[in-house]
């Protein structure tokens, strides 16, 4: 007689077995720590109403993905975030990568460049070009996109703190290439509140570093109606160590913030709403991962119907770009990452993510080489159009477990959303060292558990091999740094004094009031005033931030 | 000071980011990881210039410096922390040294021959770093007894 129900077979059929033979593990756990059992059924769905949870593709509230026909209509958008040396060096990189069957750009931008400081700043010594490419005027931004036509190909620019000045930059190169603002596609990470928490590329304090992204908001409605203003990330906190649910949790009540924000300036919901884009990691946990992005989808759409009123489908519809764990990479055996990598894609596509980076085998060592970066782009490549998984729409659908797990991330991460919000606040909970202080105690957690044995990780903690020689590493030539310099001494020398000086102080002017940055930013990077100037007296007109320390 | 004073006195460690990189992470876990090991860890927050560090060492008077750096900036920050150090009197002979984060093996010597004993990578187990401090330390020329 077979069993009834998950609980009597749990207790007739499980239970005896695993008193005779046991478990290999003593508890089960997702990245959040809650516990996974071992079998999922109608029980796990008993009051789970489809149409209530679920609906259909391009429908609210968008569970099973923001467009209606999702990769049968065409593949997510390949990005790989690359950048490193000078422009032109990165210029050649993009070039590449299009060549290579790439759909979109993603720029990375050296440390000095994120901060607001020229090539030749005493501050960026030894950074000029590292962990990306380094602008720091016009001048540069058009041999970044020489040959490249920005009216055709999309841009992603990883920038935050000096997200404002890289657009215009960006808009001012365009300009010169003879694109129209309005055709020029894209997004700008302009994330702030995450880099206080996570990833550190902050300069000014909050509330004018909210001014400059809802400034955004308003000017990119008018000019650059397809560049997605922002994207509200939670990679970085996840890089930082937080759970799945955190990562959810914690990014959507960023995004509440930026909504007040924008709301509060008197933008109307229903116009900035939709350029709001989103970015999460994918880790291995892989059904909790592909749970992750549905769930995420589900909570944006209500919080902005709901919450917000909005009527504008558009809205609703939480777009993401996906990069798959870069913190799950190991320096250890380093070709075991290509395998770990496939699964988080796989994973990302299964969430229906709109765009996707694959991190290269080599970089828990260094910046990808060439090699690597095909290697990782040939792997979606493959999954794309070999695995046939992206055919049917949403394929996990009721799963009892996917579903059952969909759920659990919304009410982990719902819970961590109130307790914000009874805080007052993400920004509030951030000067408080709340989140910070969460992550730092769930990345200590993890190292705990790798260390204890409880997690494994391939390589690392099992199945270590003597280790073998270090693969060739991308090296960027220290000479950059020199040769920038010589560069910014001749275009400050070239360029026209009187209008330079006029245009840095229309800056100045109004950082002081209340106009929207966005015009004269791009007035001053045209006359080559340089992004460290610009920042240098925005730094002075509002003051930079400092960190809370939670350790 | 007593033999015995002197073993009750913690190990001070100073755990710093040199350079403009905001990757954490793997810094507070060492720190956190050094405090449940018994030690006094002091925690200097991210973008810290070679000045600030070194004062920190001199104010904080710690017996051990790790710096964490992912940017790859390490073979031109390095240097002048190490030169930050010494214009305040702190050389490798005497505060023990030793820095994490991404640091390819080819600059391994390089790092090593400007002071640093240590060089942990991603992987590491943190009680490795706690085991390799109680070693090394004594062991220093300033220390040695």
């Amino acid at each position: 007689m077979g069993s009834t129900s998950g609980h009597d077979w749990l207790e007739s059929t499980y239970r005896p077995a695993v008193e005779r033979a046991g478990e290999r593990e003593a508890l089960f756990e997702s990245s959040s720590g809650a516990p996974v059992e071992p079998l999922y059924g109608p029980e796990d769905l008993a009051d789970w109403s489809y149409q209530e949870k679920l609906g259909y593709p391009g429908e609210y509230p968008y569970t099973r993905g923001v467009q209606p026909t999702m990769y049968r209509g065409r593949y997510w958008t390949m990005r790989q975030y690359a950048g490193f040396g000078d422009a032109a060096e990165s210029n050649r990189r993009y070039k590449f990568l299009l060549e290579q069957g790439q759909t979109g750009l993603s720029v990375a931008f050296d440390l000095p460049t994120q901060i607001g400081y020229d090539s030749d700043a005493p501050e960026a010594a030894g950074e000029v070009g590292k962990v990306g490419v380094a602008i720091s005027s016009l001048a540069d931004m058009e041999a970044l996109t020489e040959g490249i036509p920005l009216d055709r190909v999309t841009t992603s620019m990883t920038i935050n703190a000096t997200g404002a000045m890289l657009l215009a930059l960006y808009a001012a190169a365009a300009k010169k290439q003879g694109a129209a603002l309005s055709a020029i596609g894209g997004t700008i990470q302009n994330d702030i509140l995450k880099e206080y928490i996570a990833r550190g590329t902050y300069i000014f304090p909050p509330r004018p570093s909210l001014r400059l992204i809802t400034d955004q908001f308003a000017w990119c409605a008018q000019e650059t109606p397809k560049f997605n203003t922002i994207s509200i990330s939670g990679y970085h906190m996840r890089e930082a160590g937080c759970t799945a649910a955190q990562e959810v949790g914690f990014t959507l009540a960023n995004a509440i913030e930026y909504v007040d924000a924008a709301l509060e300036k008197g933008l109307e919901l229903d116009r900035f709403a939709p350029r709001l884009a989103f970015f999460w990691a994918c880790h291995s946990n892989f059904f909790e991962e592909a749970a992750k992005f549905r769930a995420g989808r589900r909570m944006w759409a209500r919080i902005v119907r709901e919450r917000y009123g909005s009527t504008n489908p558009r809205s609703q519809m939480l777009r993401f770009h996906t990069q798959t764990g870069g913190a799950t990479l190991t320096a250890q055996q380093p070709d075991n990452n290509v395998v770990r990598t496939a699964y988080q894609a796989l994973s990302a596509v299964l969430g229906g993510t709109q765009s996707l980076h694959t991190n290269s085998r080599d970089e828990a060592l260094a910046l990808p080489t060439e090699e690597s970066a095909q290697l990782a782009l040939r792997t979606q490549q493959v999954l794309a159009h070999e695995t046939g998984v992206s055919d049917v729409i949403d394929p996990l659908a009721g799963s009892y477990y996917v579903e059952a797990l969909t759920d659990r991330v919304e009410e982990e991460a719902q819970a961590y959303i109130d307790r914000i919000e009874d805080m007052g606040g993400a920004l509030t909970a951030i000067e408080q060292g709340f989140q910070q202080r969460e992550i730092q105690e769930s990345a200590y957690r993890l190292q705990r558990m790798l260390e204890s044995g409880d997690r494994t990780v391939v390589g690392v903690n099992r199945f270590q091999q003597e280790e073998e020689v270090e693969p060739p590493l991308l090296r960027v030539d220290p000479e950059v740094g020199r040769r920038r310099a010589r560069e910014l001494a001749e275009l400050r020398t070239g360029r026209n004094h009187a209008a330079s000086s006029a245009a840095l102080e229309a800056v100045r002017a109004a950082a002081s009031g209340s106009e929207n940055m966005l015009p004269v930013l791009v007035a001053a990077f045209e006359e080559y005033v340089t992004l460290g100037e610009v920042c240098g007296v925005l730094r002075e007109e509002w003051s930079e931030h400092r960190e809370t320390l939670t350790i | 000071m007593t033999a015995g004073a002197e073993q009750e006195r913690r190990i001070r460690v100073l755990i710093a980011k040199p350079g403009l990189d905001g990757h954490d992470r793997g810094a507070k876990v060492v720190a956190a990881s050094l405090r449940d090991a018994g030690m006094e860890v002091i925690y200097t927050g991210i973008r810290q210039t070679p000045q600030m560090i070194a004062e920190a060492a001199l104010q904080e008077d710690v017996d051990v410096i790790g710096l964490s750096i992912l940017s790859g900036a390490h073979l031109e920050l390095f240097p002048r922390v190490v030169d930050a150090l010494s214009e305040r009197g702190i050389g490798s002979d005497d505060v023990l040294l030793f820095c994490g984060g991404i640091i390819p093996r080819v600059d391994w010597e390089a790092v090593r021959e400007l002071g640093f004993r240590g060089v942990f990578g991603p992987g590491t187990d943190t009680r490795e770093i706690a085991s390799f401090i109680r070693e090394q330390l004594p062991t220093l020329p300033a220390r040695a007894l």
